[in-house]
């Protein structure tokens, strides 16, 4: 669409990490008024190329050229930030800081150092107007919505001058309707000359907004082409290569529709009338049970309070009243470590926070719930018997690593996510909680996540209460309860489950006849 | 199933090399970082040979691990509060109050004492008892009560000072039970006793910290406190658990000090101002001071060395007005050492 040379330019880059190639020879162009898609696996090298583009990392060989001129010095940070801006998945926005402040940081409106605040403030409403973006300049961005974090971050970008924007998974907390209007703002910045950088591990996002994609294998740019002329099953395939073929037989072997349903009538789980407070979607009363054998799935929109419920069950999140009986045993509030001796597996939402303690090994992670069983009975445990009780798991879970001993951190997000489950599966738990376990994970690992999840519990006969807001994970499910606002609205019995009744009944709508 | 395997099963970009090869590797990494301070002793240990012919004589060096050993009890101590995440400055009151109220309670009324007249055992189950509640407080206010660490333990000193100068009226007691100054003042052949103490004390809360479940928790706790959580480690047990450690290891370091002196002065921990050594050996031995990083080879390393440069810049006869800033420099250059050889994660 636009003549001259592209705005930024990647020319045969080439990154390694100690013993693993990130990158290798890879070329890419963006062009002003227009969007690319980068997808690819995780550890596919997606991040390092981002890092490298917007000059946070310097490539080991290989260069980059803004409107055909050698990119600055790594050093020379405002340069960079000028030509090219990053909004990443976790908001980089100072929440103490008012939207005008974020919008100007490093770069306020004065004089000598002095802040001309009426000038910072007309002009941040200046181009929020410009922009349509409806968000309050005068407002301490930790009071505003995820949604309105990265319109500030966005707009931190236009107002520094920057045509170039890389968003990097821009809808991973973002709701539906929030979602579309992300679309309607991109595709306004791209009608405008902006070109934009697409990363997703949605692939019908891609298809929406982007004219082009560029996939990334091992490090390798595997596929450039129009989204135009490709197909979702062929940019998978792009994406996952030859290797990963069977992975997809065996999610389809073990989906909700064929399973047979051996569930008994045994309640293993009863929870009744929780209510709880909770920033990311309080409680008013949520009931529910799981039969023994049963996977039950849980949705609702962002602040409906689905993972406040997983949380409480598990006992990471305190509730005022309610009861939650396990096992025909009532489980003590706040107490992670008696609900999992009674038998609940977690794997957390936040993998980060809560799935792993990075700078261990692996092994060490995954038996980290198991610890007291392993141990000897004065305590002691060697790291071998960690590594042979990890052994299996991490099979079964195809754990990428250098071997059991690598420290977490070291790991490609859907490893570290995988050390996560293993933790949870370890203890042979009689319920399994999962807490939008498939977030921030590519494709194929998706599949071989939920795939591994439905097959568990049917070796072992355990039960799945799988938290989620992704449709596709719920369909290895028996039942879907759809939360909305803290309350049960309705429950869906008969897979396969429509996105559309699931997107109306999480909104609190009928359409047809969801209930039964 | 075997290593080979599983790597077979697996599409990798690594370079073929046998997993067991690489994790020994690894293991040898994790001792280069722990021992990064060897170079720095090394050097240390010439200069003290030029700078005194006495330097390598075995009296010398006895007395540099007597003086350590004190010393090393609180930093095994400190490293484990900092592995937690946590900090506590009132060790080194500990470290005066233990043995003060100890050695009250034993040492007859002419000697500044209560009147008790306790004997040696029910003495030294006084000094651990006063470690245990020092720590028990501590670690209660701290980690259930979420009282900001560094101001709590920073008062408590100071608190645990006053204790020690009121309740002899700043006297130095002197006379406790030879059994009492056993661990502090006695020899084996050339050997103190607190070193051999010391050493093995050492040796077990390393093997602890590698090889005992709750050793592990300390750095989950100290590494990810919320993983460590969800994955059903009490981490508040664990947490006031190492407080009340090390207040113990504190209270013992205190009275391998007073044993050493024959006397608890009442200078002894605060008025000297120990801390800043043993947060120094500590973090210089590469305790990271963010919690979860750390071992106790580096430790003793670190210890080691500060005890080197103090007896180094003793026999030198440097000008004793000088002595605390060249002091506080080679602790400094120990720590740069400590990040080129230890690489990013050391000496944070």
């Amino acid at each position: 669409m636009s003549a001259g040379p592209p705005v930024v330019e990647a020319i045969q880059i080439s990154k390694r990490f100690a013993s693993t190639q990130a990158l290798l020879d890879v070329d890419t162009a963006l062009l002003a008024g227009c969007c690319l898609g980068l997808v690819g696996r995780n550890g596919a090298g997606k991040s390092t190329l981002v890092s490298i583009l917007c000059g946070l990392r310097a490539p080991d060989s290989g260069e980059v050229r803004f409107d055909g001129e050698l990119a600055p010095p790594l050093a020379d940070i405002g340069a960079w930030r000028q030509r090219i801006s990053t909004v990443f998945q976790h908001s980089m926005t100072i929440p103490q800081l008012t939207v005008a402040e974020n919008i100007f940081l490093g770069e306020q409106p004065g004089r000598r150092g002095f802040v001309n605040w009426r000038a910072m403030r007309a002009q941040t409403r200046r181009v929020l107007r410009e922009w349509d973006f409806n968000v309050d300049p005068g407002v301490e961005c930790g009071a505003l919505t995820v949604e309105q974090r990265q319109i500030v971050e966005i707009a931190g970008a236009l107002v520094r001058g920057t045509r170039i924007l890389l968003l990097d998974e821009p809808t991973a907390a973002l709701e539906r309707d929030a979602v579309r209007r992300l679309f309607d703002r991109v595709r306004a910045l791209v009608a405008s000359g902006v070109a934009v950088l697409y990363i997703s591990h949605h692939l019908e996002e891609v298809f929406e907004v982007c004219q082009d994609v560029l996939v990334l294998r091992d490090g390798e740019v595997v596929l450039t082409a129009p989204t135009s002329a490709l197909t979702q099953d062929q940019l998978v395939g792009a994406m996952v290569g030859e290797i990963e073929a069977p992975v997809v037989t065996a999610r389809s072997g073990s989906g909700g529709a064929l399973r047979k349903v051996k569930v008994s009538s045994e309640e293993l789980l009863v929870v009744s009338d929780i209510v709880a407070a909770s920033q990311r979607g309080s409680l008013f009363g949520a009931s529910l049970t799981v039969r023994a054998g049963e996977r039950v799935g849980l949705t609702g929109l962002l602040g409906a309070g689905v993972a406040t419920l997983g949380r409480a069950i598990v006992g990471t999140q305190s509730y005022e009243s309610g009861s939650i009986i396990f096992d025909g045993k009532p489980l003590p509030p706040r107490r992670p470590a008696a609900a999992l001796a009674a038998g609940v597996g977690y794997i957390p939402e936040d993998r980060w926070l809560e799935g792993f303690v990075g700078q261990l090994g692996i092994a060490e992670n995954v038996t980290m719930s198991i610890a007291p069983h392993l141990a000897s009975r004065l305590g002691f445990l060697t790291p071998s018997k960690r590594m042979a009780a990890a052994r299996p798991l991490a099979k079964e879970l195809s754990l990428v690593s250098r071997g059991l001993n690598q420290a977490v951190d070291e790991l490609s997000g859907g490893n570290q996510q995988k050390v996560s489950v293993a933790r949870a599966l370890a203890s042979e738990p009689k319920l399994i909680v999962a807490i939008t376990p498939t977030r921030g994970v590519d494709v194929a690992s998706k599949e071989l996540l939920l795939a591994a999840l439905a097959e568990i519990t049917r070796a072992t006969g355990a039960s799945l209460l799988l938290a989620s807001d992704e449709f596709a994970d719920l369909q290895i499910c028996d039942r879907v309860i759809v939360l909305v606002r803290g309350q049960v609205f309705t429950e869906f019995t008969e897979p396969p489950y429509e996105d559309e009744e699931l997107i109306a009944a999480t909104e609190g709508l009928l359409v047809t006849a969801g209930r039964d | 199933m075997t290593e080979v395997r599983e790597k077979e099963a697996l599409p990798s970009i690594e370079p073929a090399l046998p997993l067991e090869n690489r994790s020994r590797r690894l293991a040898a990494l994790a001792f280069v970082r722990g021992a990064a301070l060897l170079p720095v002793i090394a050097v240390l240990l010439i200069i003290g040979s030029i700078t005194s012919p006495v330097f390598f004589s075995i009296s010398n060096l006895a007395g540099v691990g007597q003086q350590a050993s004190a010393l090393g009890m609180c930093v095994i101590g400190e490293a484990l509060i900092i592995m937690i995440g946590g900090m506590d400055l009132s060790l080194e009151g500990t470290f005066g109050l233990a043995p003060m109220i100890s050695a009250w309670l034993m040492v007859p009324v002419a000697a500044f004492g209560a009147g008790t007249l306790w004997g040696p055992v029910p003495g030294l189950l006084a000094l651990l008892a006063v470690g245990v509640a020092v720590g028990l407080i501590n670690g209660f206010m701290i980690v259930k009560f979420r009282l900001n660490g560094f101001i709590w333990t920073l008062a408590m000193t100071i608190i645990l000072y006053g204790f020690q100068d009121g309740i002899t009226t700043g006297q130095t007691l002197p006379d406790e039970p030879a059994a009492w100054s056993y661990l502090g003042s006695q020899y084996w052949g050339q050997i103190p006793v607190s070193l051999v103490f010391t050493v093995l004390v050492f040796i077990v809360v390393g093997l602890f910290l590698r090889y005992h479940r709750w050793g592990r928790d300390i750095y989950a706790v100290g590494g990810n406190p919320s993983a460590a959580r969800a994955a059903g480690i009490r981490v508040d047990r664990i947490r006031i658990g190492v407080y009340v450690a090390g207040s113990v290891l504190a209270a013992i370091g205190g009275l391998m000090e007073a044993g050493r002196d024959l006397a608890v002065t009442s200078t002894q921990g605060y008025p000297e101002g120990i801390i800043f050594n043993v947060f120094a050996a500590a973090v210089i031995g590469g305790v990271s001071l963010k919690g979860g990083r750390g071992g106790m080879l580096g430790a003793a390393l670190g210890v080691v060395l500060l005890a080197l440069v103090q007896n180094v810049l003793d026999l030198g006869n440097v000008n004793n007005y000088w002595i605390d800033a060249i002091d506080g420099a080679v602790i400094l250059f120990a720590l740069i050492m400590a990040r080129v050889i230890g690489g990013e994660a050391a000496a944070e």
